[in-house]
């Protein structure tokens, strides 16, 4: 029987090695995997390279990864905010790598490499600072970008709930970078407020089919099959 | 004269998105433009994080953590309305989905080139979200901003002296003491603030303009 729940945090993370690409989903904290990040940090894994939209807030979360000296470079759009001064500090030291990326381009190439798209051309940063060095090309009379996938050795993201063959849905703005992240990583590890059984999920409603998932975590250990469910109306 | 207070230019911006535009307000004074779509107008309101069909700030106490928008404040979604990945939400943008965007600045060229990401100040940690995708997918792309800086030098400029975020993508500025659009035969003005004239909007401005008179549009 195929089974993805794995019954802790700490096993869901236990091989993430030194130097690994870790996604962590979440856009500010909607969709953060705070736990499976708690977990991280206490598994001792460094030299890691992160990708996320931002680059911590406060003292919790990616912002506690940061503060542990785990992370050797980040790749997201915005680390700057009001509360990023775990980050601001580090990069300002030369601590920590930054590549910064635009939100759009961010997205599309890591949906690249969960599709296996070896590059693309896109409009976005075309003539700016991001764009520097890079290859463009002039197609259809509009200049374009050449952007290469991102990939990952492990992706951490949050939903609200899945199933022992990992298919997920999530809650609202939650999604955020959820979906495409469990395409890119070789290893994509998703925390779920409930796990529930197989056929609870609408067939017609699963955003995140579970081949793209290896692992399941239940956060709040609420695990509820006792039996697959034979059909939902 | 009479500068167009923040409210007045968002009120001005309003009146330019019609019923079933597909519109993104950038952070930050283009929020303001949502509080003056009157309410039997549907705009559907975008929100890059994953969202169309946002709703106002919910009641104090009402607020639901996974549901945020861009400038991660609790919003919340009209009925009917949607939730969807950072792909797909970037793809209805770069990809020509969206009707108009309303983005701050802090410099337009006379040709259209926005700057509003960065200061490049040697100090300053560059942050870019999607300032870029949004400059270079809307169809038309509305930047709302003060017409000069606290110094009083022209927002509006021959050349942004700013790192760019897009190349000629504004189509119309909106400020406290005009509304000018950005056309092939140069800065069009199209109505100024009450009580200021032509002439002293063109001494402020430092960009050569083009009057109403000079409209080809009657």
């Amino acid at each position: 029987m195929i089974d993805k729940i794995v019954a802790s945090l700490a096993a869901a993370v236990a091989d993430v090695h030194d130097g690994a690409t870790v996604m962590i989903g979440g856009f500010g904290p909607a969709g953060q995997p705070a736990e499976l990040i708690d977990a991280l940090i206490d598994q001792g894994a460094r030299d890691l390279t992160i990708v996320n939209n931002n680059a911590g807030n406060g003292e919790v979360g990616l912002a506690a990864l940061l503060k542990a000296r785990r992370v050797r470079k980040v790749i997201c759009s915005f680390p700057r905010q009001t509360d990023s001064y775990v980050f601001d500090a580090l990069y300002r030291s030369g601590e920590v790598e930054l590549e910064l990326v635009p939100q759009g381009n961010l997205a599309e190439r890591i949906r690249a490499a969960g599709a296996g798209i070896g590059g693309f051309f896109t409009p976005t940063g075309h003539g700016t600072l991001l764009a520097e060095g890079k290859e463009t090309r002039v197609i259809d009379g509009r200049a374009y970008v050449l952007e290469y996938p991102i990939r990952a050795d492990f992706a951490l993201i949050k939903a609200l709930a899945g199933d022992r063959w990992g298919n997920l849905i999530y809650r609202k703005t939650g999604r955020n970078f959820g979906p495409i992240m469990a395409m890119a990583a070789k290893c994509a590890i998703a925390q779920v407020q409930r796990t529930v059984s197989l056929g609870e999920l609408d067939p017609e409603a699963i955003i995140t089919p579970g081949i793209f998932v290896q692992r399941v975590v239940a956060v709040n250990a609420t695990r509820a099959d006792s039996g697959d469910h034979q059909a939902v109306a | 004269m009479n500068r167009r207070s923040r409210d007045q230019i968002a009120a001005r911006v309003a009146r330019d998105i019609p019923e079933g535009a597909y519109v993104n307000l950038g952070i930050g004074l283009p929020t303001l433009v949502a509080n003056h779509l009157p309410r039997e107008r549907e705009v559907f309101l975008h929100s890059e994080n994953g969202l169309l069909g946002m709703g106002p700030a919910p009641a104090p106490g009402e607020e639901d953590p996974d549901l945020i928008n861009a400038g991660k404040q609790p919003v919340t979604l009209l009925t009917g309305g949607a939730y969807f990945h950072h792909a797909d939400s970037f793809a209805m943008m770069r990809g020509g989905h969206l009707d108009i965007c309303v983005l701050g600045a802090f410099q337009v060229s006379a040709t259209g080139d926005l700057a509003n990401w960065h200061t490049g100040g040697p100090d300053a940690i560059p942050a870019v979200g999607g300032a870029m995708d949004l400059a270079i997918g809307a169809r038309k792309v509305f930047v709302m901003m003060e017409h000069l800086t606290k110094g009083g030098e022209s927002k509006i400029v021959e050349r942004c002296s700013y790192p760019l975020t897009g190349i000629g993508c504004v189509h119309r500025i909106y400020t406290d003491l005009a509304v000018i659009d950005v056309t092939p035969r140069g800065l069009q003005v199209i109505d100024v603030a009450d009580g200021l004239g032509f002439d002293e909007l063109q001494r402020l401005t430092g960009v050569r303009l083009l009057a109403v008179s000079e409209s080809v549009v009657a």
